[in-house]
């Protein structure tokens, strides 16, 4: 009678295995490869062929020999400019999570608030400007903000302004483009948190005489945490690497590595010295990658705990 | 089911018998904005059936780069004469079938000689259009800001810090290519323009740089030819036809703005831009074919035209605008021409320092 079971349990683990798998298998096709490939090209030296950099390995006289150049990463301690772009690009994204936050919490407050129906033709509202393309909406940006554009013209038009005001190529249309599109992406990690929330504990500490805004700060607040520090990984960890954003809004000082690795890339033809600022720069956002993960793995539990 | 299969049958007879045709009817052309006329792709469409696909930059790094990376899908591509020497020794390109470009004969032999030099023996790539490096106005508001007597003929004008910073407010371009405005600071210094000195470079040139960069608005080549003509910059370093197309776009949107470009007393850069076929490239007998169809002296009359840049087929001047022939900072005077310099090949470590420089000069550290 036991053998019949077997191959259903068989079966239902392999299923299991497939499924957890895929998350693995997706990890190793579009971060493993790709990153032991550009792992590859930091340690080679540029030339003058096609690829423009050397073999790491060569074999010669029954030999293998690996060359690894370490020239590139020494080379970034030795060009200042990449830590100044590395700073710009921290500084840059901090504050566009801060501003994000700033924007976002009240919004998704709010949505979380509404009765359910009305709940999600808001979200909706959030989501439905990222139906059209990211560099549509930036350049977008751009017509509205330039000296020539529809807010100048238009406080011109009402006798606010005498001169246009210089916005665009300034660190200014920066931070805007950057919380403008990342925006949803602290909403809705928010929104996601704020809706589970169980209406009675706030009843309770009304009833322990908690005025509305302290029953905010000490029961909504805390318990939104995991919320906020999601959304301000989304938003903090691909801003720290824009580079579209600042290469059509911000002006030419303003610094990110985004664009010094384009420049490095572009400009300088040196592909292996501009594989070596994408290695630091990864490994540098590691460290709030794995923050998020170990929010994500506690919200995971009190979900499993409930 | 029968009928389906009958209807795959025959759709898999027409897709063997399409395999069968060596080239399929189509050229993927890679090549700067705005640098080619109106009817030039639909004429050739016309004439060979051959259906162009265009797609464009505007700047030669983007273009090495993807040639670098191989299979650019490109047949034909447009890179400039200095650039390509490298990546001719880089060994991305496919020599020239001459048996199919009947027209070559068309080509100015001086000029060819002289781009020799670049491609050995010019088997790699034919000349598309040329111009030099220089200065757009816009007249009105530099002589507000100069005076009237202030001679604009000079490089001054952008590497002068004293004379750039009253400018500023009016807007102030630069090109986004190192390449072309170190050696033209160096000739403006009185040095040699393909000098790859280091020191000089590291020294004269960034102080120049960095004492004119408070006052130049944005860096980017293509941008400055709407903004050149709809007065939203007031001097730009820029490409000959592409200032002498907003010089056109200005007038002709008569919005009050006049442009003018101006070849610097003290010289210019003079560049070439060359049509090459990567090795990879799937439809080399198309390309072929589009080569010697550009070399035809209508053709190339009608590009130069539109885009305003002299090309290398001298049948064709003839069949050129007078108002473009006759203007020498167009076709330079002898004299004029006697002041130009070509653009150098830089090696990678030049290449790499000078790309620094410009980063930092860019973002003002």
């Amino acid at each position: 009678m036991t053998n019949p079971v077997r191959p259903a349990q068989f079966l239902k683990s392999f299923g299991r295995g497939l499924v957890s798998g895929i998350p693995y298998f997706w990890l190793l096709l579009f971060f493993v490869i790709p990153f032991v490939i550009v792992l590859k090209i930091s340690f080679a030296e540029s030339q003058i062929a096609q690829p423009p950099f050397t073999d790491l390995t060569s074999f010669a006289d029954d030999m293998l020999t690996i060359s690894l150049n370490l020239f590139n990463y020494i080379d970034l301690y030795e060009y200042d400019l990449y830590l100044d772009g590395y700073i710009s690009s921290v500084k840059i994204a901090g504050i566009s999570t801060i501003l994000c936050l700033l924007i976002g919490y009240p919004i998704a407050y709010a949505i979380a608030k509404l009765p359910p129906h009305a709940r999600n033709l808001a979200l909706m509202l959030v989501i439905l400007p990222s139906w059209t393309s990211f560099l549509i909406r930036i350049y977008a940006w751009i017509g509205l903000l330039k000296n020539n554009g529809l807010i100048n013209n238009a406080l011109l038009g009402l006798g606010l302004i005498d001169e246009p005001l210089v916005m665009l190529h300034t660190p200014i249309a920066v931070y805007i483009g950057i919380v403008y599109a990342y925006l949803p992406f602290m909403i809705l990690p928010i929104y996601t948190n704020l809706v589970k929330h169980d209406h009675t504990l706030l009843e309770a500490a009304s009833d322990l005489g908690a005025t509305p805004a302290a029953a905010f700060f000490k029961v909504t607040l805390p318990l939104s945490v995991s919320g906020i520090v999601a959304g301000s990984m989304l938003v903090f960890i691909p801003s720290v690497g824009e580079f579209v954003i600042p290469e059509l809004l911000g002006g030419p000082d303003t610094l990110m590595i985004g664009k010094l690795l384009w420049s490095e890339f572009f400009n300088a033809r040196n592909w292996p010295g501009a594989s070596a600022v994408a290695v630091v720069m990864l490994i540098m956002l590691i460290i709030p990658i794995t923050i998020f993960q170990r929010y994500q793995a506690k919200d995971l539990e009190a979900i499993a705990d409930d | 089911m029968k009928k389906l299969k009958q209807l795959m049958l025959a759709g898999s007879v027409a897709f063997s018998a399409a395999g069968v045709v060596a080239e399929e009817n189509v050229l993927n052309v890679y090549n700067w904005s705005d640098y080619i006329a109106e009817n030039t792709l639909a004429n050739f469409e016309k004439e060979t059936g051959i259906k162009v696909t265009y797609d464009v930059f505007d700047s030669n790094d983007v273009l090495e780069a993807k040639l670098l990376s191989g299979k650019t899908g490109y047949d034909l591509v447009v890179p400039s004469a200095t650039f390509m020497a490298r990546q001719i020794e880089a060994g991305v390109f496919q020599k020239l079938d001459m048996s199919k470009l009947s027209n070559h004969k068309e080509l100015d032999a001086a000029m060819m000689k002289k781009l020799s030099a670049l491609d050995p023996d010019n088997a790699y790539s034919i000349p598309y259009l040329w111009g030099t490096t220089g200065i757009g106005i816009n007249v009105a508001k530099v002589k507000e800001r100069l005076g009237d007597d202030f001679p604009v003929d000079t490089w001054d004008l952008i590497f002068k810090p004293e004379v750039v910073s009253k400018l500023a407010d009016c807007g102030v371009s630069m090109l986004d290519a190192w390449d072309e405005i170190v050696p033209s600071v160096l000739n403006y210094l009185g040095e040699d323009p393909s000098s790859t000195d280091k020191n000089l470079l590291s020294g004269k040139v960034t102080d120049v740089l960095k004492s004119i960069r408070p006052h130049v608005r944005y860096f980017h080549s293509s941008q400055y030819i709407n903004d050149l003509a709809n007065g939203d910059v007031c001097l730009s370093v820029g490409w000959s036809g592409d200032i002498l197309q907003a010089v056109d776009r200005a007038a002709e949107a008569e919005n009050g703005v006049e442009v003018a470009y101006i070849i610097p007393k003290e010289g210019a850069g003079l560049w070439f831009d060359m049509l090459a076929i990567p090795k990879d490239a799937s439809h080399p007998n198309n390309a072929h074919t589009f080569l010697n169809y550009l070399m035809r002296p209508d053709v190339i009359a009608d590009i130069t035209n539109y885009v305003w840049y002299p090309n290398a087929v001298p049948a064709s001047t003839s069949k050129i605008d007078e108002e473009i022939t006759s203007d020498p900072s167009i076709y330079p005077t002898p004299e004029v021409a006697a002041n130009l310099f070509t653009f150098p090949v830089y090696g990678p470590k030049f290449d790499r320092q000078g790309a620094r420089m410009w980063t930092a000069v860019k973002s003002n550290k």
